[in-house]
């Protein structure tokens, strides 16, 4: 059979992106392994019909100008990041070839984490990682990569394992994740070893274009300008010395028994996102709410305790149950600098006028849950405002002779209903029979929408009859 | 009643779902944790990807592919992760990539703390990143604006191809107010400049390198044009009883609701004080400052910050009044009192 050799048709037949005159050959210096790499790569994804299904992306280095190259869709990107761009455009487009291309520095320096953890996720993608030991577009510094002894422009002296270390073995360590499926290190050093490059090049393509599998192909590679030698005498150096630093071979291989990974997303219709998004529409029966309708209101409350004794939750009730009265409500947790030595507060405004700041500093209702609460906003409350504290925990008096104080031994109510942790409705229960804020009837039929465990709202409505009933009793 | 009471970190996450965003890539801080958590629960279900990235930087990276493949993408964090990600969205602005990016601002600088500052301004506002570019920043101050701008972002960012933030702080971020939702979108534009792993965008490209010195001015230069136009369309801002007002406080974000409390104290006393919230940090709204200047007799900027917002409001003013600032920092909200003796103070010494 003649074969007839040509570009591959992965490839542009001009090159309509570089600058200059010649629109015809590529950037890369003679003997360096780019070009080789490019070509086994792109005859791979003509031969196997992906080329417009596919997404190169170009790394920094040498390799940046990829696209001018490549007819695919081409996406450039910051030095170290492509396995993240990667990762972003492969879960987009899950029918993508997306093809990650790095070099030494890029991969295994700067982007040492993006490589680790989309190995490790197992995204679909095929990584081709240029190994050549040193940084070639930059100018020739060291690479993570570069050998103990060899001189670069910042090894001058030559590489030390006591103050560089020593160089990574990047496929020996992708190789230790459960994710990657298919890791092999290669080289570009004559026709044989690049023949079998192809061989895990087109491997590693198959694996991602049939299975969506991760691949890692690590490729040694000669940068003849950086070594400062021949293109052959380049070639021959990374079979001679840089093979002996980076063992070649299969790392990896569990493509036999690795299923096809999906990355498919649930179809959803859009009239069904509100429900998907647990938008609730809230009804309110407004012959319940009349008589609140009009009344001016503008508490400002402050509710403390220690973490646990559901002070936050009291808040949200309260506020939630306000929303459900057509008042405007804020609710705020203790959060920053006051949040310290286990307490917590939060900040409920409850108002028919629009809500300015929600923080509340001077509350007109009080709720004091533990001593060091009452100790600490005390003396914030206004005058003609409202302590109410529960006194089965606290064991003083407030002070202040120009508020209304109200003991309420909540805790001990809830003791005496099962459950310690309904203290909280307890005080809901008697601060809404107190203040006449709100219609008690609304708030507990809504108490199950409003709770977020289930089982315990018949606990609470209870705890917050047995709250309501303390008032009346002390009306009476 | 179409009423949730949520948090402005949840709110945000439902409006971009609403806006047709569905992907989300982050990475957890305290006090933006509950964009993530929210975008976890919720992205997956809508049909969308979440991903809980390994750093900031690889955040806004997978951001960066995400937005190269078409989609409507987030991000969100706090101050500190902000700063790791300006590379990223240095190269989102170059790349003329719309996302979305959510900054929950905390305390600064260094660690800090985890309380409500304003201290990201320039870092956001100011570009924030290497080179010549601008983004679009949107600054709530309210939950149910916190899920209006989630939506509004996405369209701004799609218009313009340009990374848009939502500028807020821990206070909005944590708070919980009653929010109405609108209908989700239906209508997100096409984007032919997308690569999507097929045939008809197999000739596209998404970067941001231009080795020519004239071809990257030219790019530069457009971009410019780009930001003007966005200047000159683009600027929000609200007033409130600035009608005839003597006195004009100046604020965003959360400071702007201690102001009109403060604004309705003075108003019972018989001043003549009003407030301006820039809505959008860029565009700064100057021809609302702009008549405002005409009419006030002096301005005073209020800002969790050491002094960022006023510059904006001094380069507005050109000098042409006398603008004060009152700042507080390190998490402290400054009080309606301290705002109303602040004024007090200056309108004895005018």
């Amino acid at each position: 059979m003649n074969t007839i050799l040509k570009k591959s048709t992965s490839f542009y037949d001009v090159y309509e992106r570089r600058p200059g005159a010649d629109k015809l050959t590529t950037t890369y210096c003679p003997g360096c392994g780019h070009g080789v790499l490019h070509k086994l790569i792109a005859e791979a994804l003509e031969d196997f019909g992906v080329r417009d299904k596919t997404i190169f992306i170009s790394p920094v280095g040498c390799s940046v100008f990829a696209y001018y190259y490549f007819h695919t869709g081409n996406v450039q990107v910051a030095h170290g990041r492509a396995p993240a761009v990667a990762t972003g455009l492969k879960r987009a487009h899950p029918e993508s070839v997306v093809i990650s291309y790095q070099g030494d520095g890029d991969l295994a320096a700067i982007g040492t984490a993006e490589i680790m953890h989309a190995a490790n996720r197992g995204e679909g993608i095929t990584v081709f990682f240029v190994n050549n030991a040193v940084y070639g577009m930059t100018g020739g510094q060291m690479a993570p990569t570069t050998l103990v002894g060899q001189k670069t422009m910042t090894t001058p002296r030559g590489r030390t394992f006591e103050n560089e270390g020593s160089p990574i073995r990047m496929s020996e360590i992708i190789a230790t994740l459960d994710a990657p499926v298919f890791v092999e290190r290669v080289m570009l050093s004559d026709t044989k070893s690049t023949m079998h490059a192809r061989q895990a090049v087109r491997k590693a393509l198959k694996l991602q274009i049939e299975k969506n599998a991760f691949s890692f192909i690590e490729v040694l590679s000669a940068c003849p300008s950086q070594l400062k030698m021949t293109p052959s005498r380049s070639k021959l150096w990374v079979k001679e010395v840089l093979e002996k630093q980076f063992p070649l071979g299969v790392k990896k291989d569990i493509s036999a028994e690795f299923e096809k990974r999906t990355f498919a997303r649930n179809v959803v219709k859009n009239e069904d996102i509100h429900d998907i998004l647990n938008i609730v529409t809230v009804d309110v029966d407004s012959e319940k709410i009349r008589q609140y309708q009009d009344k001016p209101i503008n508490e400002e409350i402050k509710v403390a305790g220690f973490g646990g004794q559901g002070v936050l939750s009291l808040g949200t009730v309260l506020s939630e149950m306000g929303m459900r009265h057509n008042y405007e409500v804020s609710w705020l947790p203790s959060y920053g600098p006051e949040m310290r030595g286990g307490t917590a507060n939060c900040s409920v405004k409850i108002s028919n006028k629009k809500i300015g700041s929600p923080l509340v500093a001077n509350p007109t209702i009080l709720i004091a849950m533990n001593r060091p609460s009452l100790d600490k906003f005390e003396n914030d409350v206004v005058s003609g405002g409202l302590i109410m504290y529960d006194n089965s925990l606290i064991d003083r008096e407030p002070v202040r002779d120009d508020v209304d104080v109200i003991p309420i031994p909540a805790t001990k109510i809830a003791d005496e209903l099962g459950n310690t942790k309904a203290a909280n409705m307890v005080i809901v229960g008697a601060l809404i029979a107190y203040k006449d804020l709100m219609s008690q009837q609304v708030i507990l039929e809504s108490l199950g929408d409003v709770l977020k465990r289930k089982n315990l709202v018949e606990m609470n409505r209870n705890a917050i009859l047995r709250g309501a009933e303390f008032i009346r009793n002390l009306k009476k | 009643m179409a009423k949730q009471f949520l948090k402005g970190n949840e709110a945000v996450v439902k409006g971009a779902i609403l806006a047709g965003c569905r992907a989300y890539y982050g990475y957890p801080i305290t006090p933006a944790s509950e964009i993530a958590h929210a975008a976890a629960m919720y992205m997956p279900l809508a049909g969308g990807t979440f991903v809980q990235a390994e750093s900031e930087v690889a955040a806004i990276n997978m951001v960066y592919g995400a937005s190269s493949a078409g989609e409507r993408v987030m991000t969100a964090s706090s101050s500190p992760g902000i700063s790791l990600k300006q590379e990223g969205v240095s190269y989102c602005a170059g790349s003329e990539l719309p996302c979305v990016i959510v900054d929950v601002v905390r305390g600064g600088p260094g660690l800090g703390n985890i309380a409500p500052e304003q201290s990201d301004y320039n870092q956001v506002v100011k570009g924030g990143g290497h080179g010549n570019y601008k983004v679009i920043v949107l600054a709530p101050n309210s939950v149910q604006e916190m899920c209006n701008f989630g939506m509004l972002a996405f369209d701004l960012a799609d218009k313009y191809r340009n990374p848009v933030y939502i500028l807020t702080d821990g206070f909005i971020g944590q708070m919980m107010e009653p929010v109405e939702f609108p209908e989700p979108v239906t209508n997100i534009p096409e984007k032919p400049w997308a690569v999507k792993g097929n045939d008809e965008t197999s000739d596209n490209l998404i970067t941001s390198i231009d080795l020519d010195p004239d071809d990257l001015e030219r790019h530069n230069q457009k971009l410019q044009q780009k930001y003007a136009i966005i200047e000159e369309q683009e600027q929000r801002a609200e007033e409130y009883r600035t009608d005839d007002a003597e006195i004009v406080l100046i604020g965003y974000g959360i400071v702007s609701r201690i102001i009109q409390t403060v604004v309705d104290e003075l108003r019972d006393k018989g001043v003549k004080a009003g407030m301006l919230r820039p809505i959008t940090l860029f565009p700064f709204p100057k021809k609302a400052m702009e008549k405002l200047t005409e009419t006030s007799k002096f301005f005073l900027t209020v800002e969790m910050s050491n002094g960022q917002l006023v510059n904006d409001v001094r380069l507005a003013v050109n000098g042409r009044k006398p603008v004060h600032l009152l700042t507080r920092m390190g998490g402290n909200v400054p009080s309606t009192k301290e705002i109303h003796d602040e004024v007090m103070k200056l309108m004895r010494l005018s």
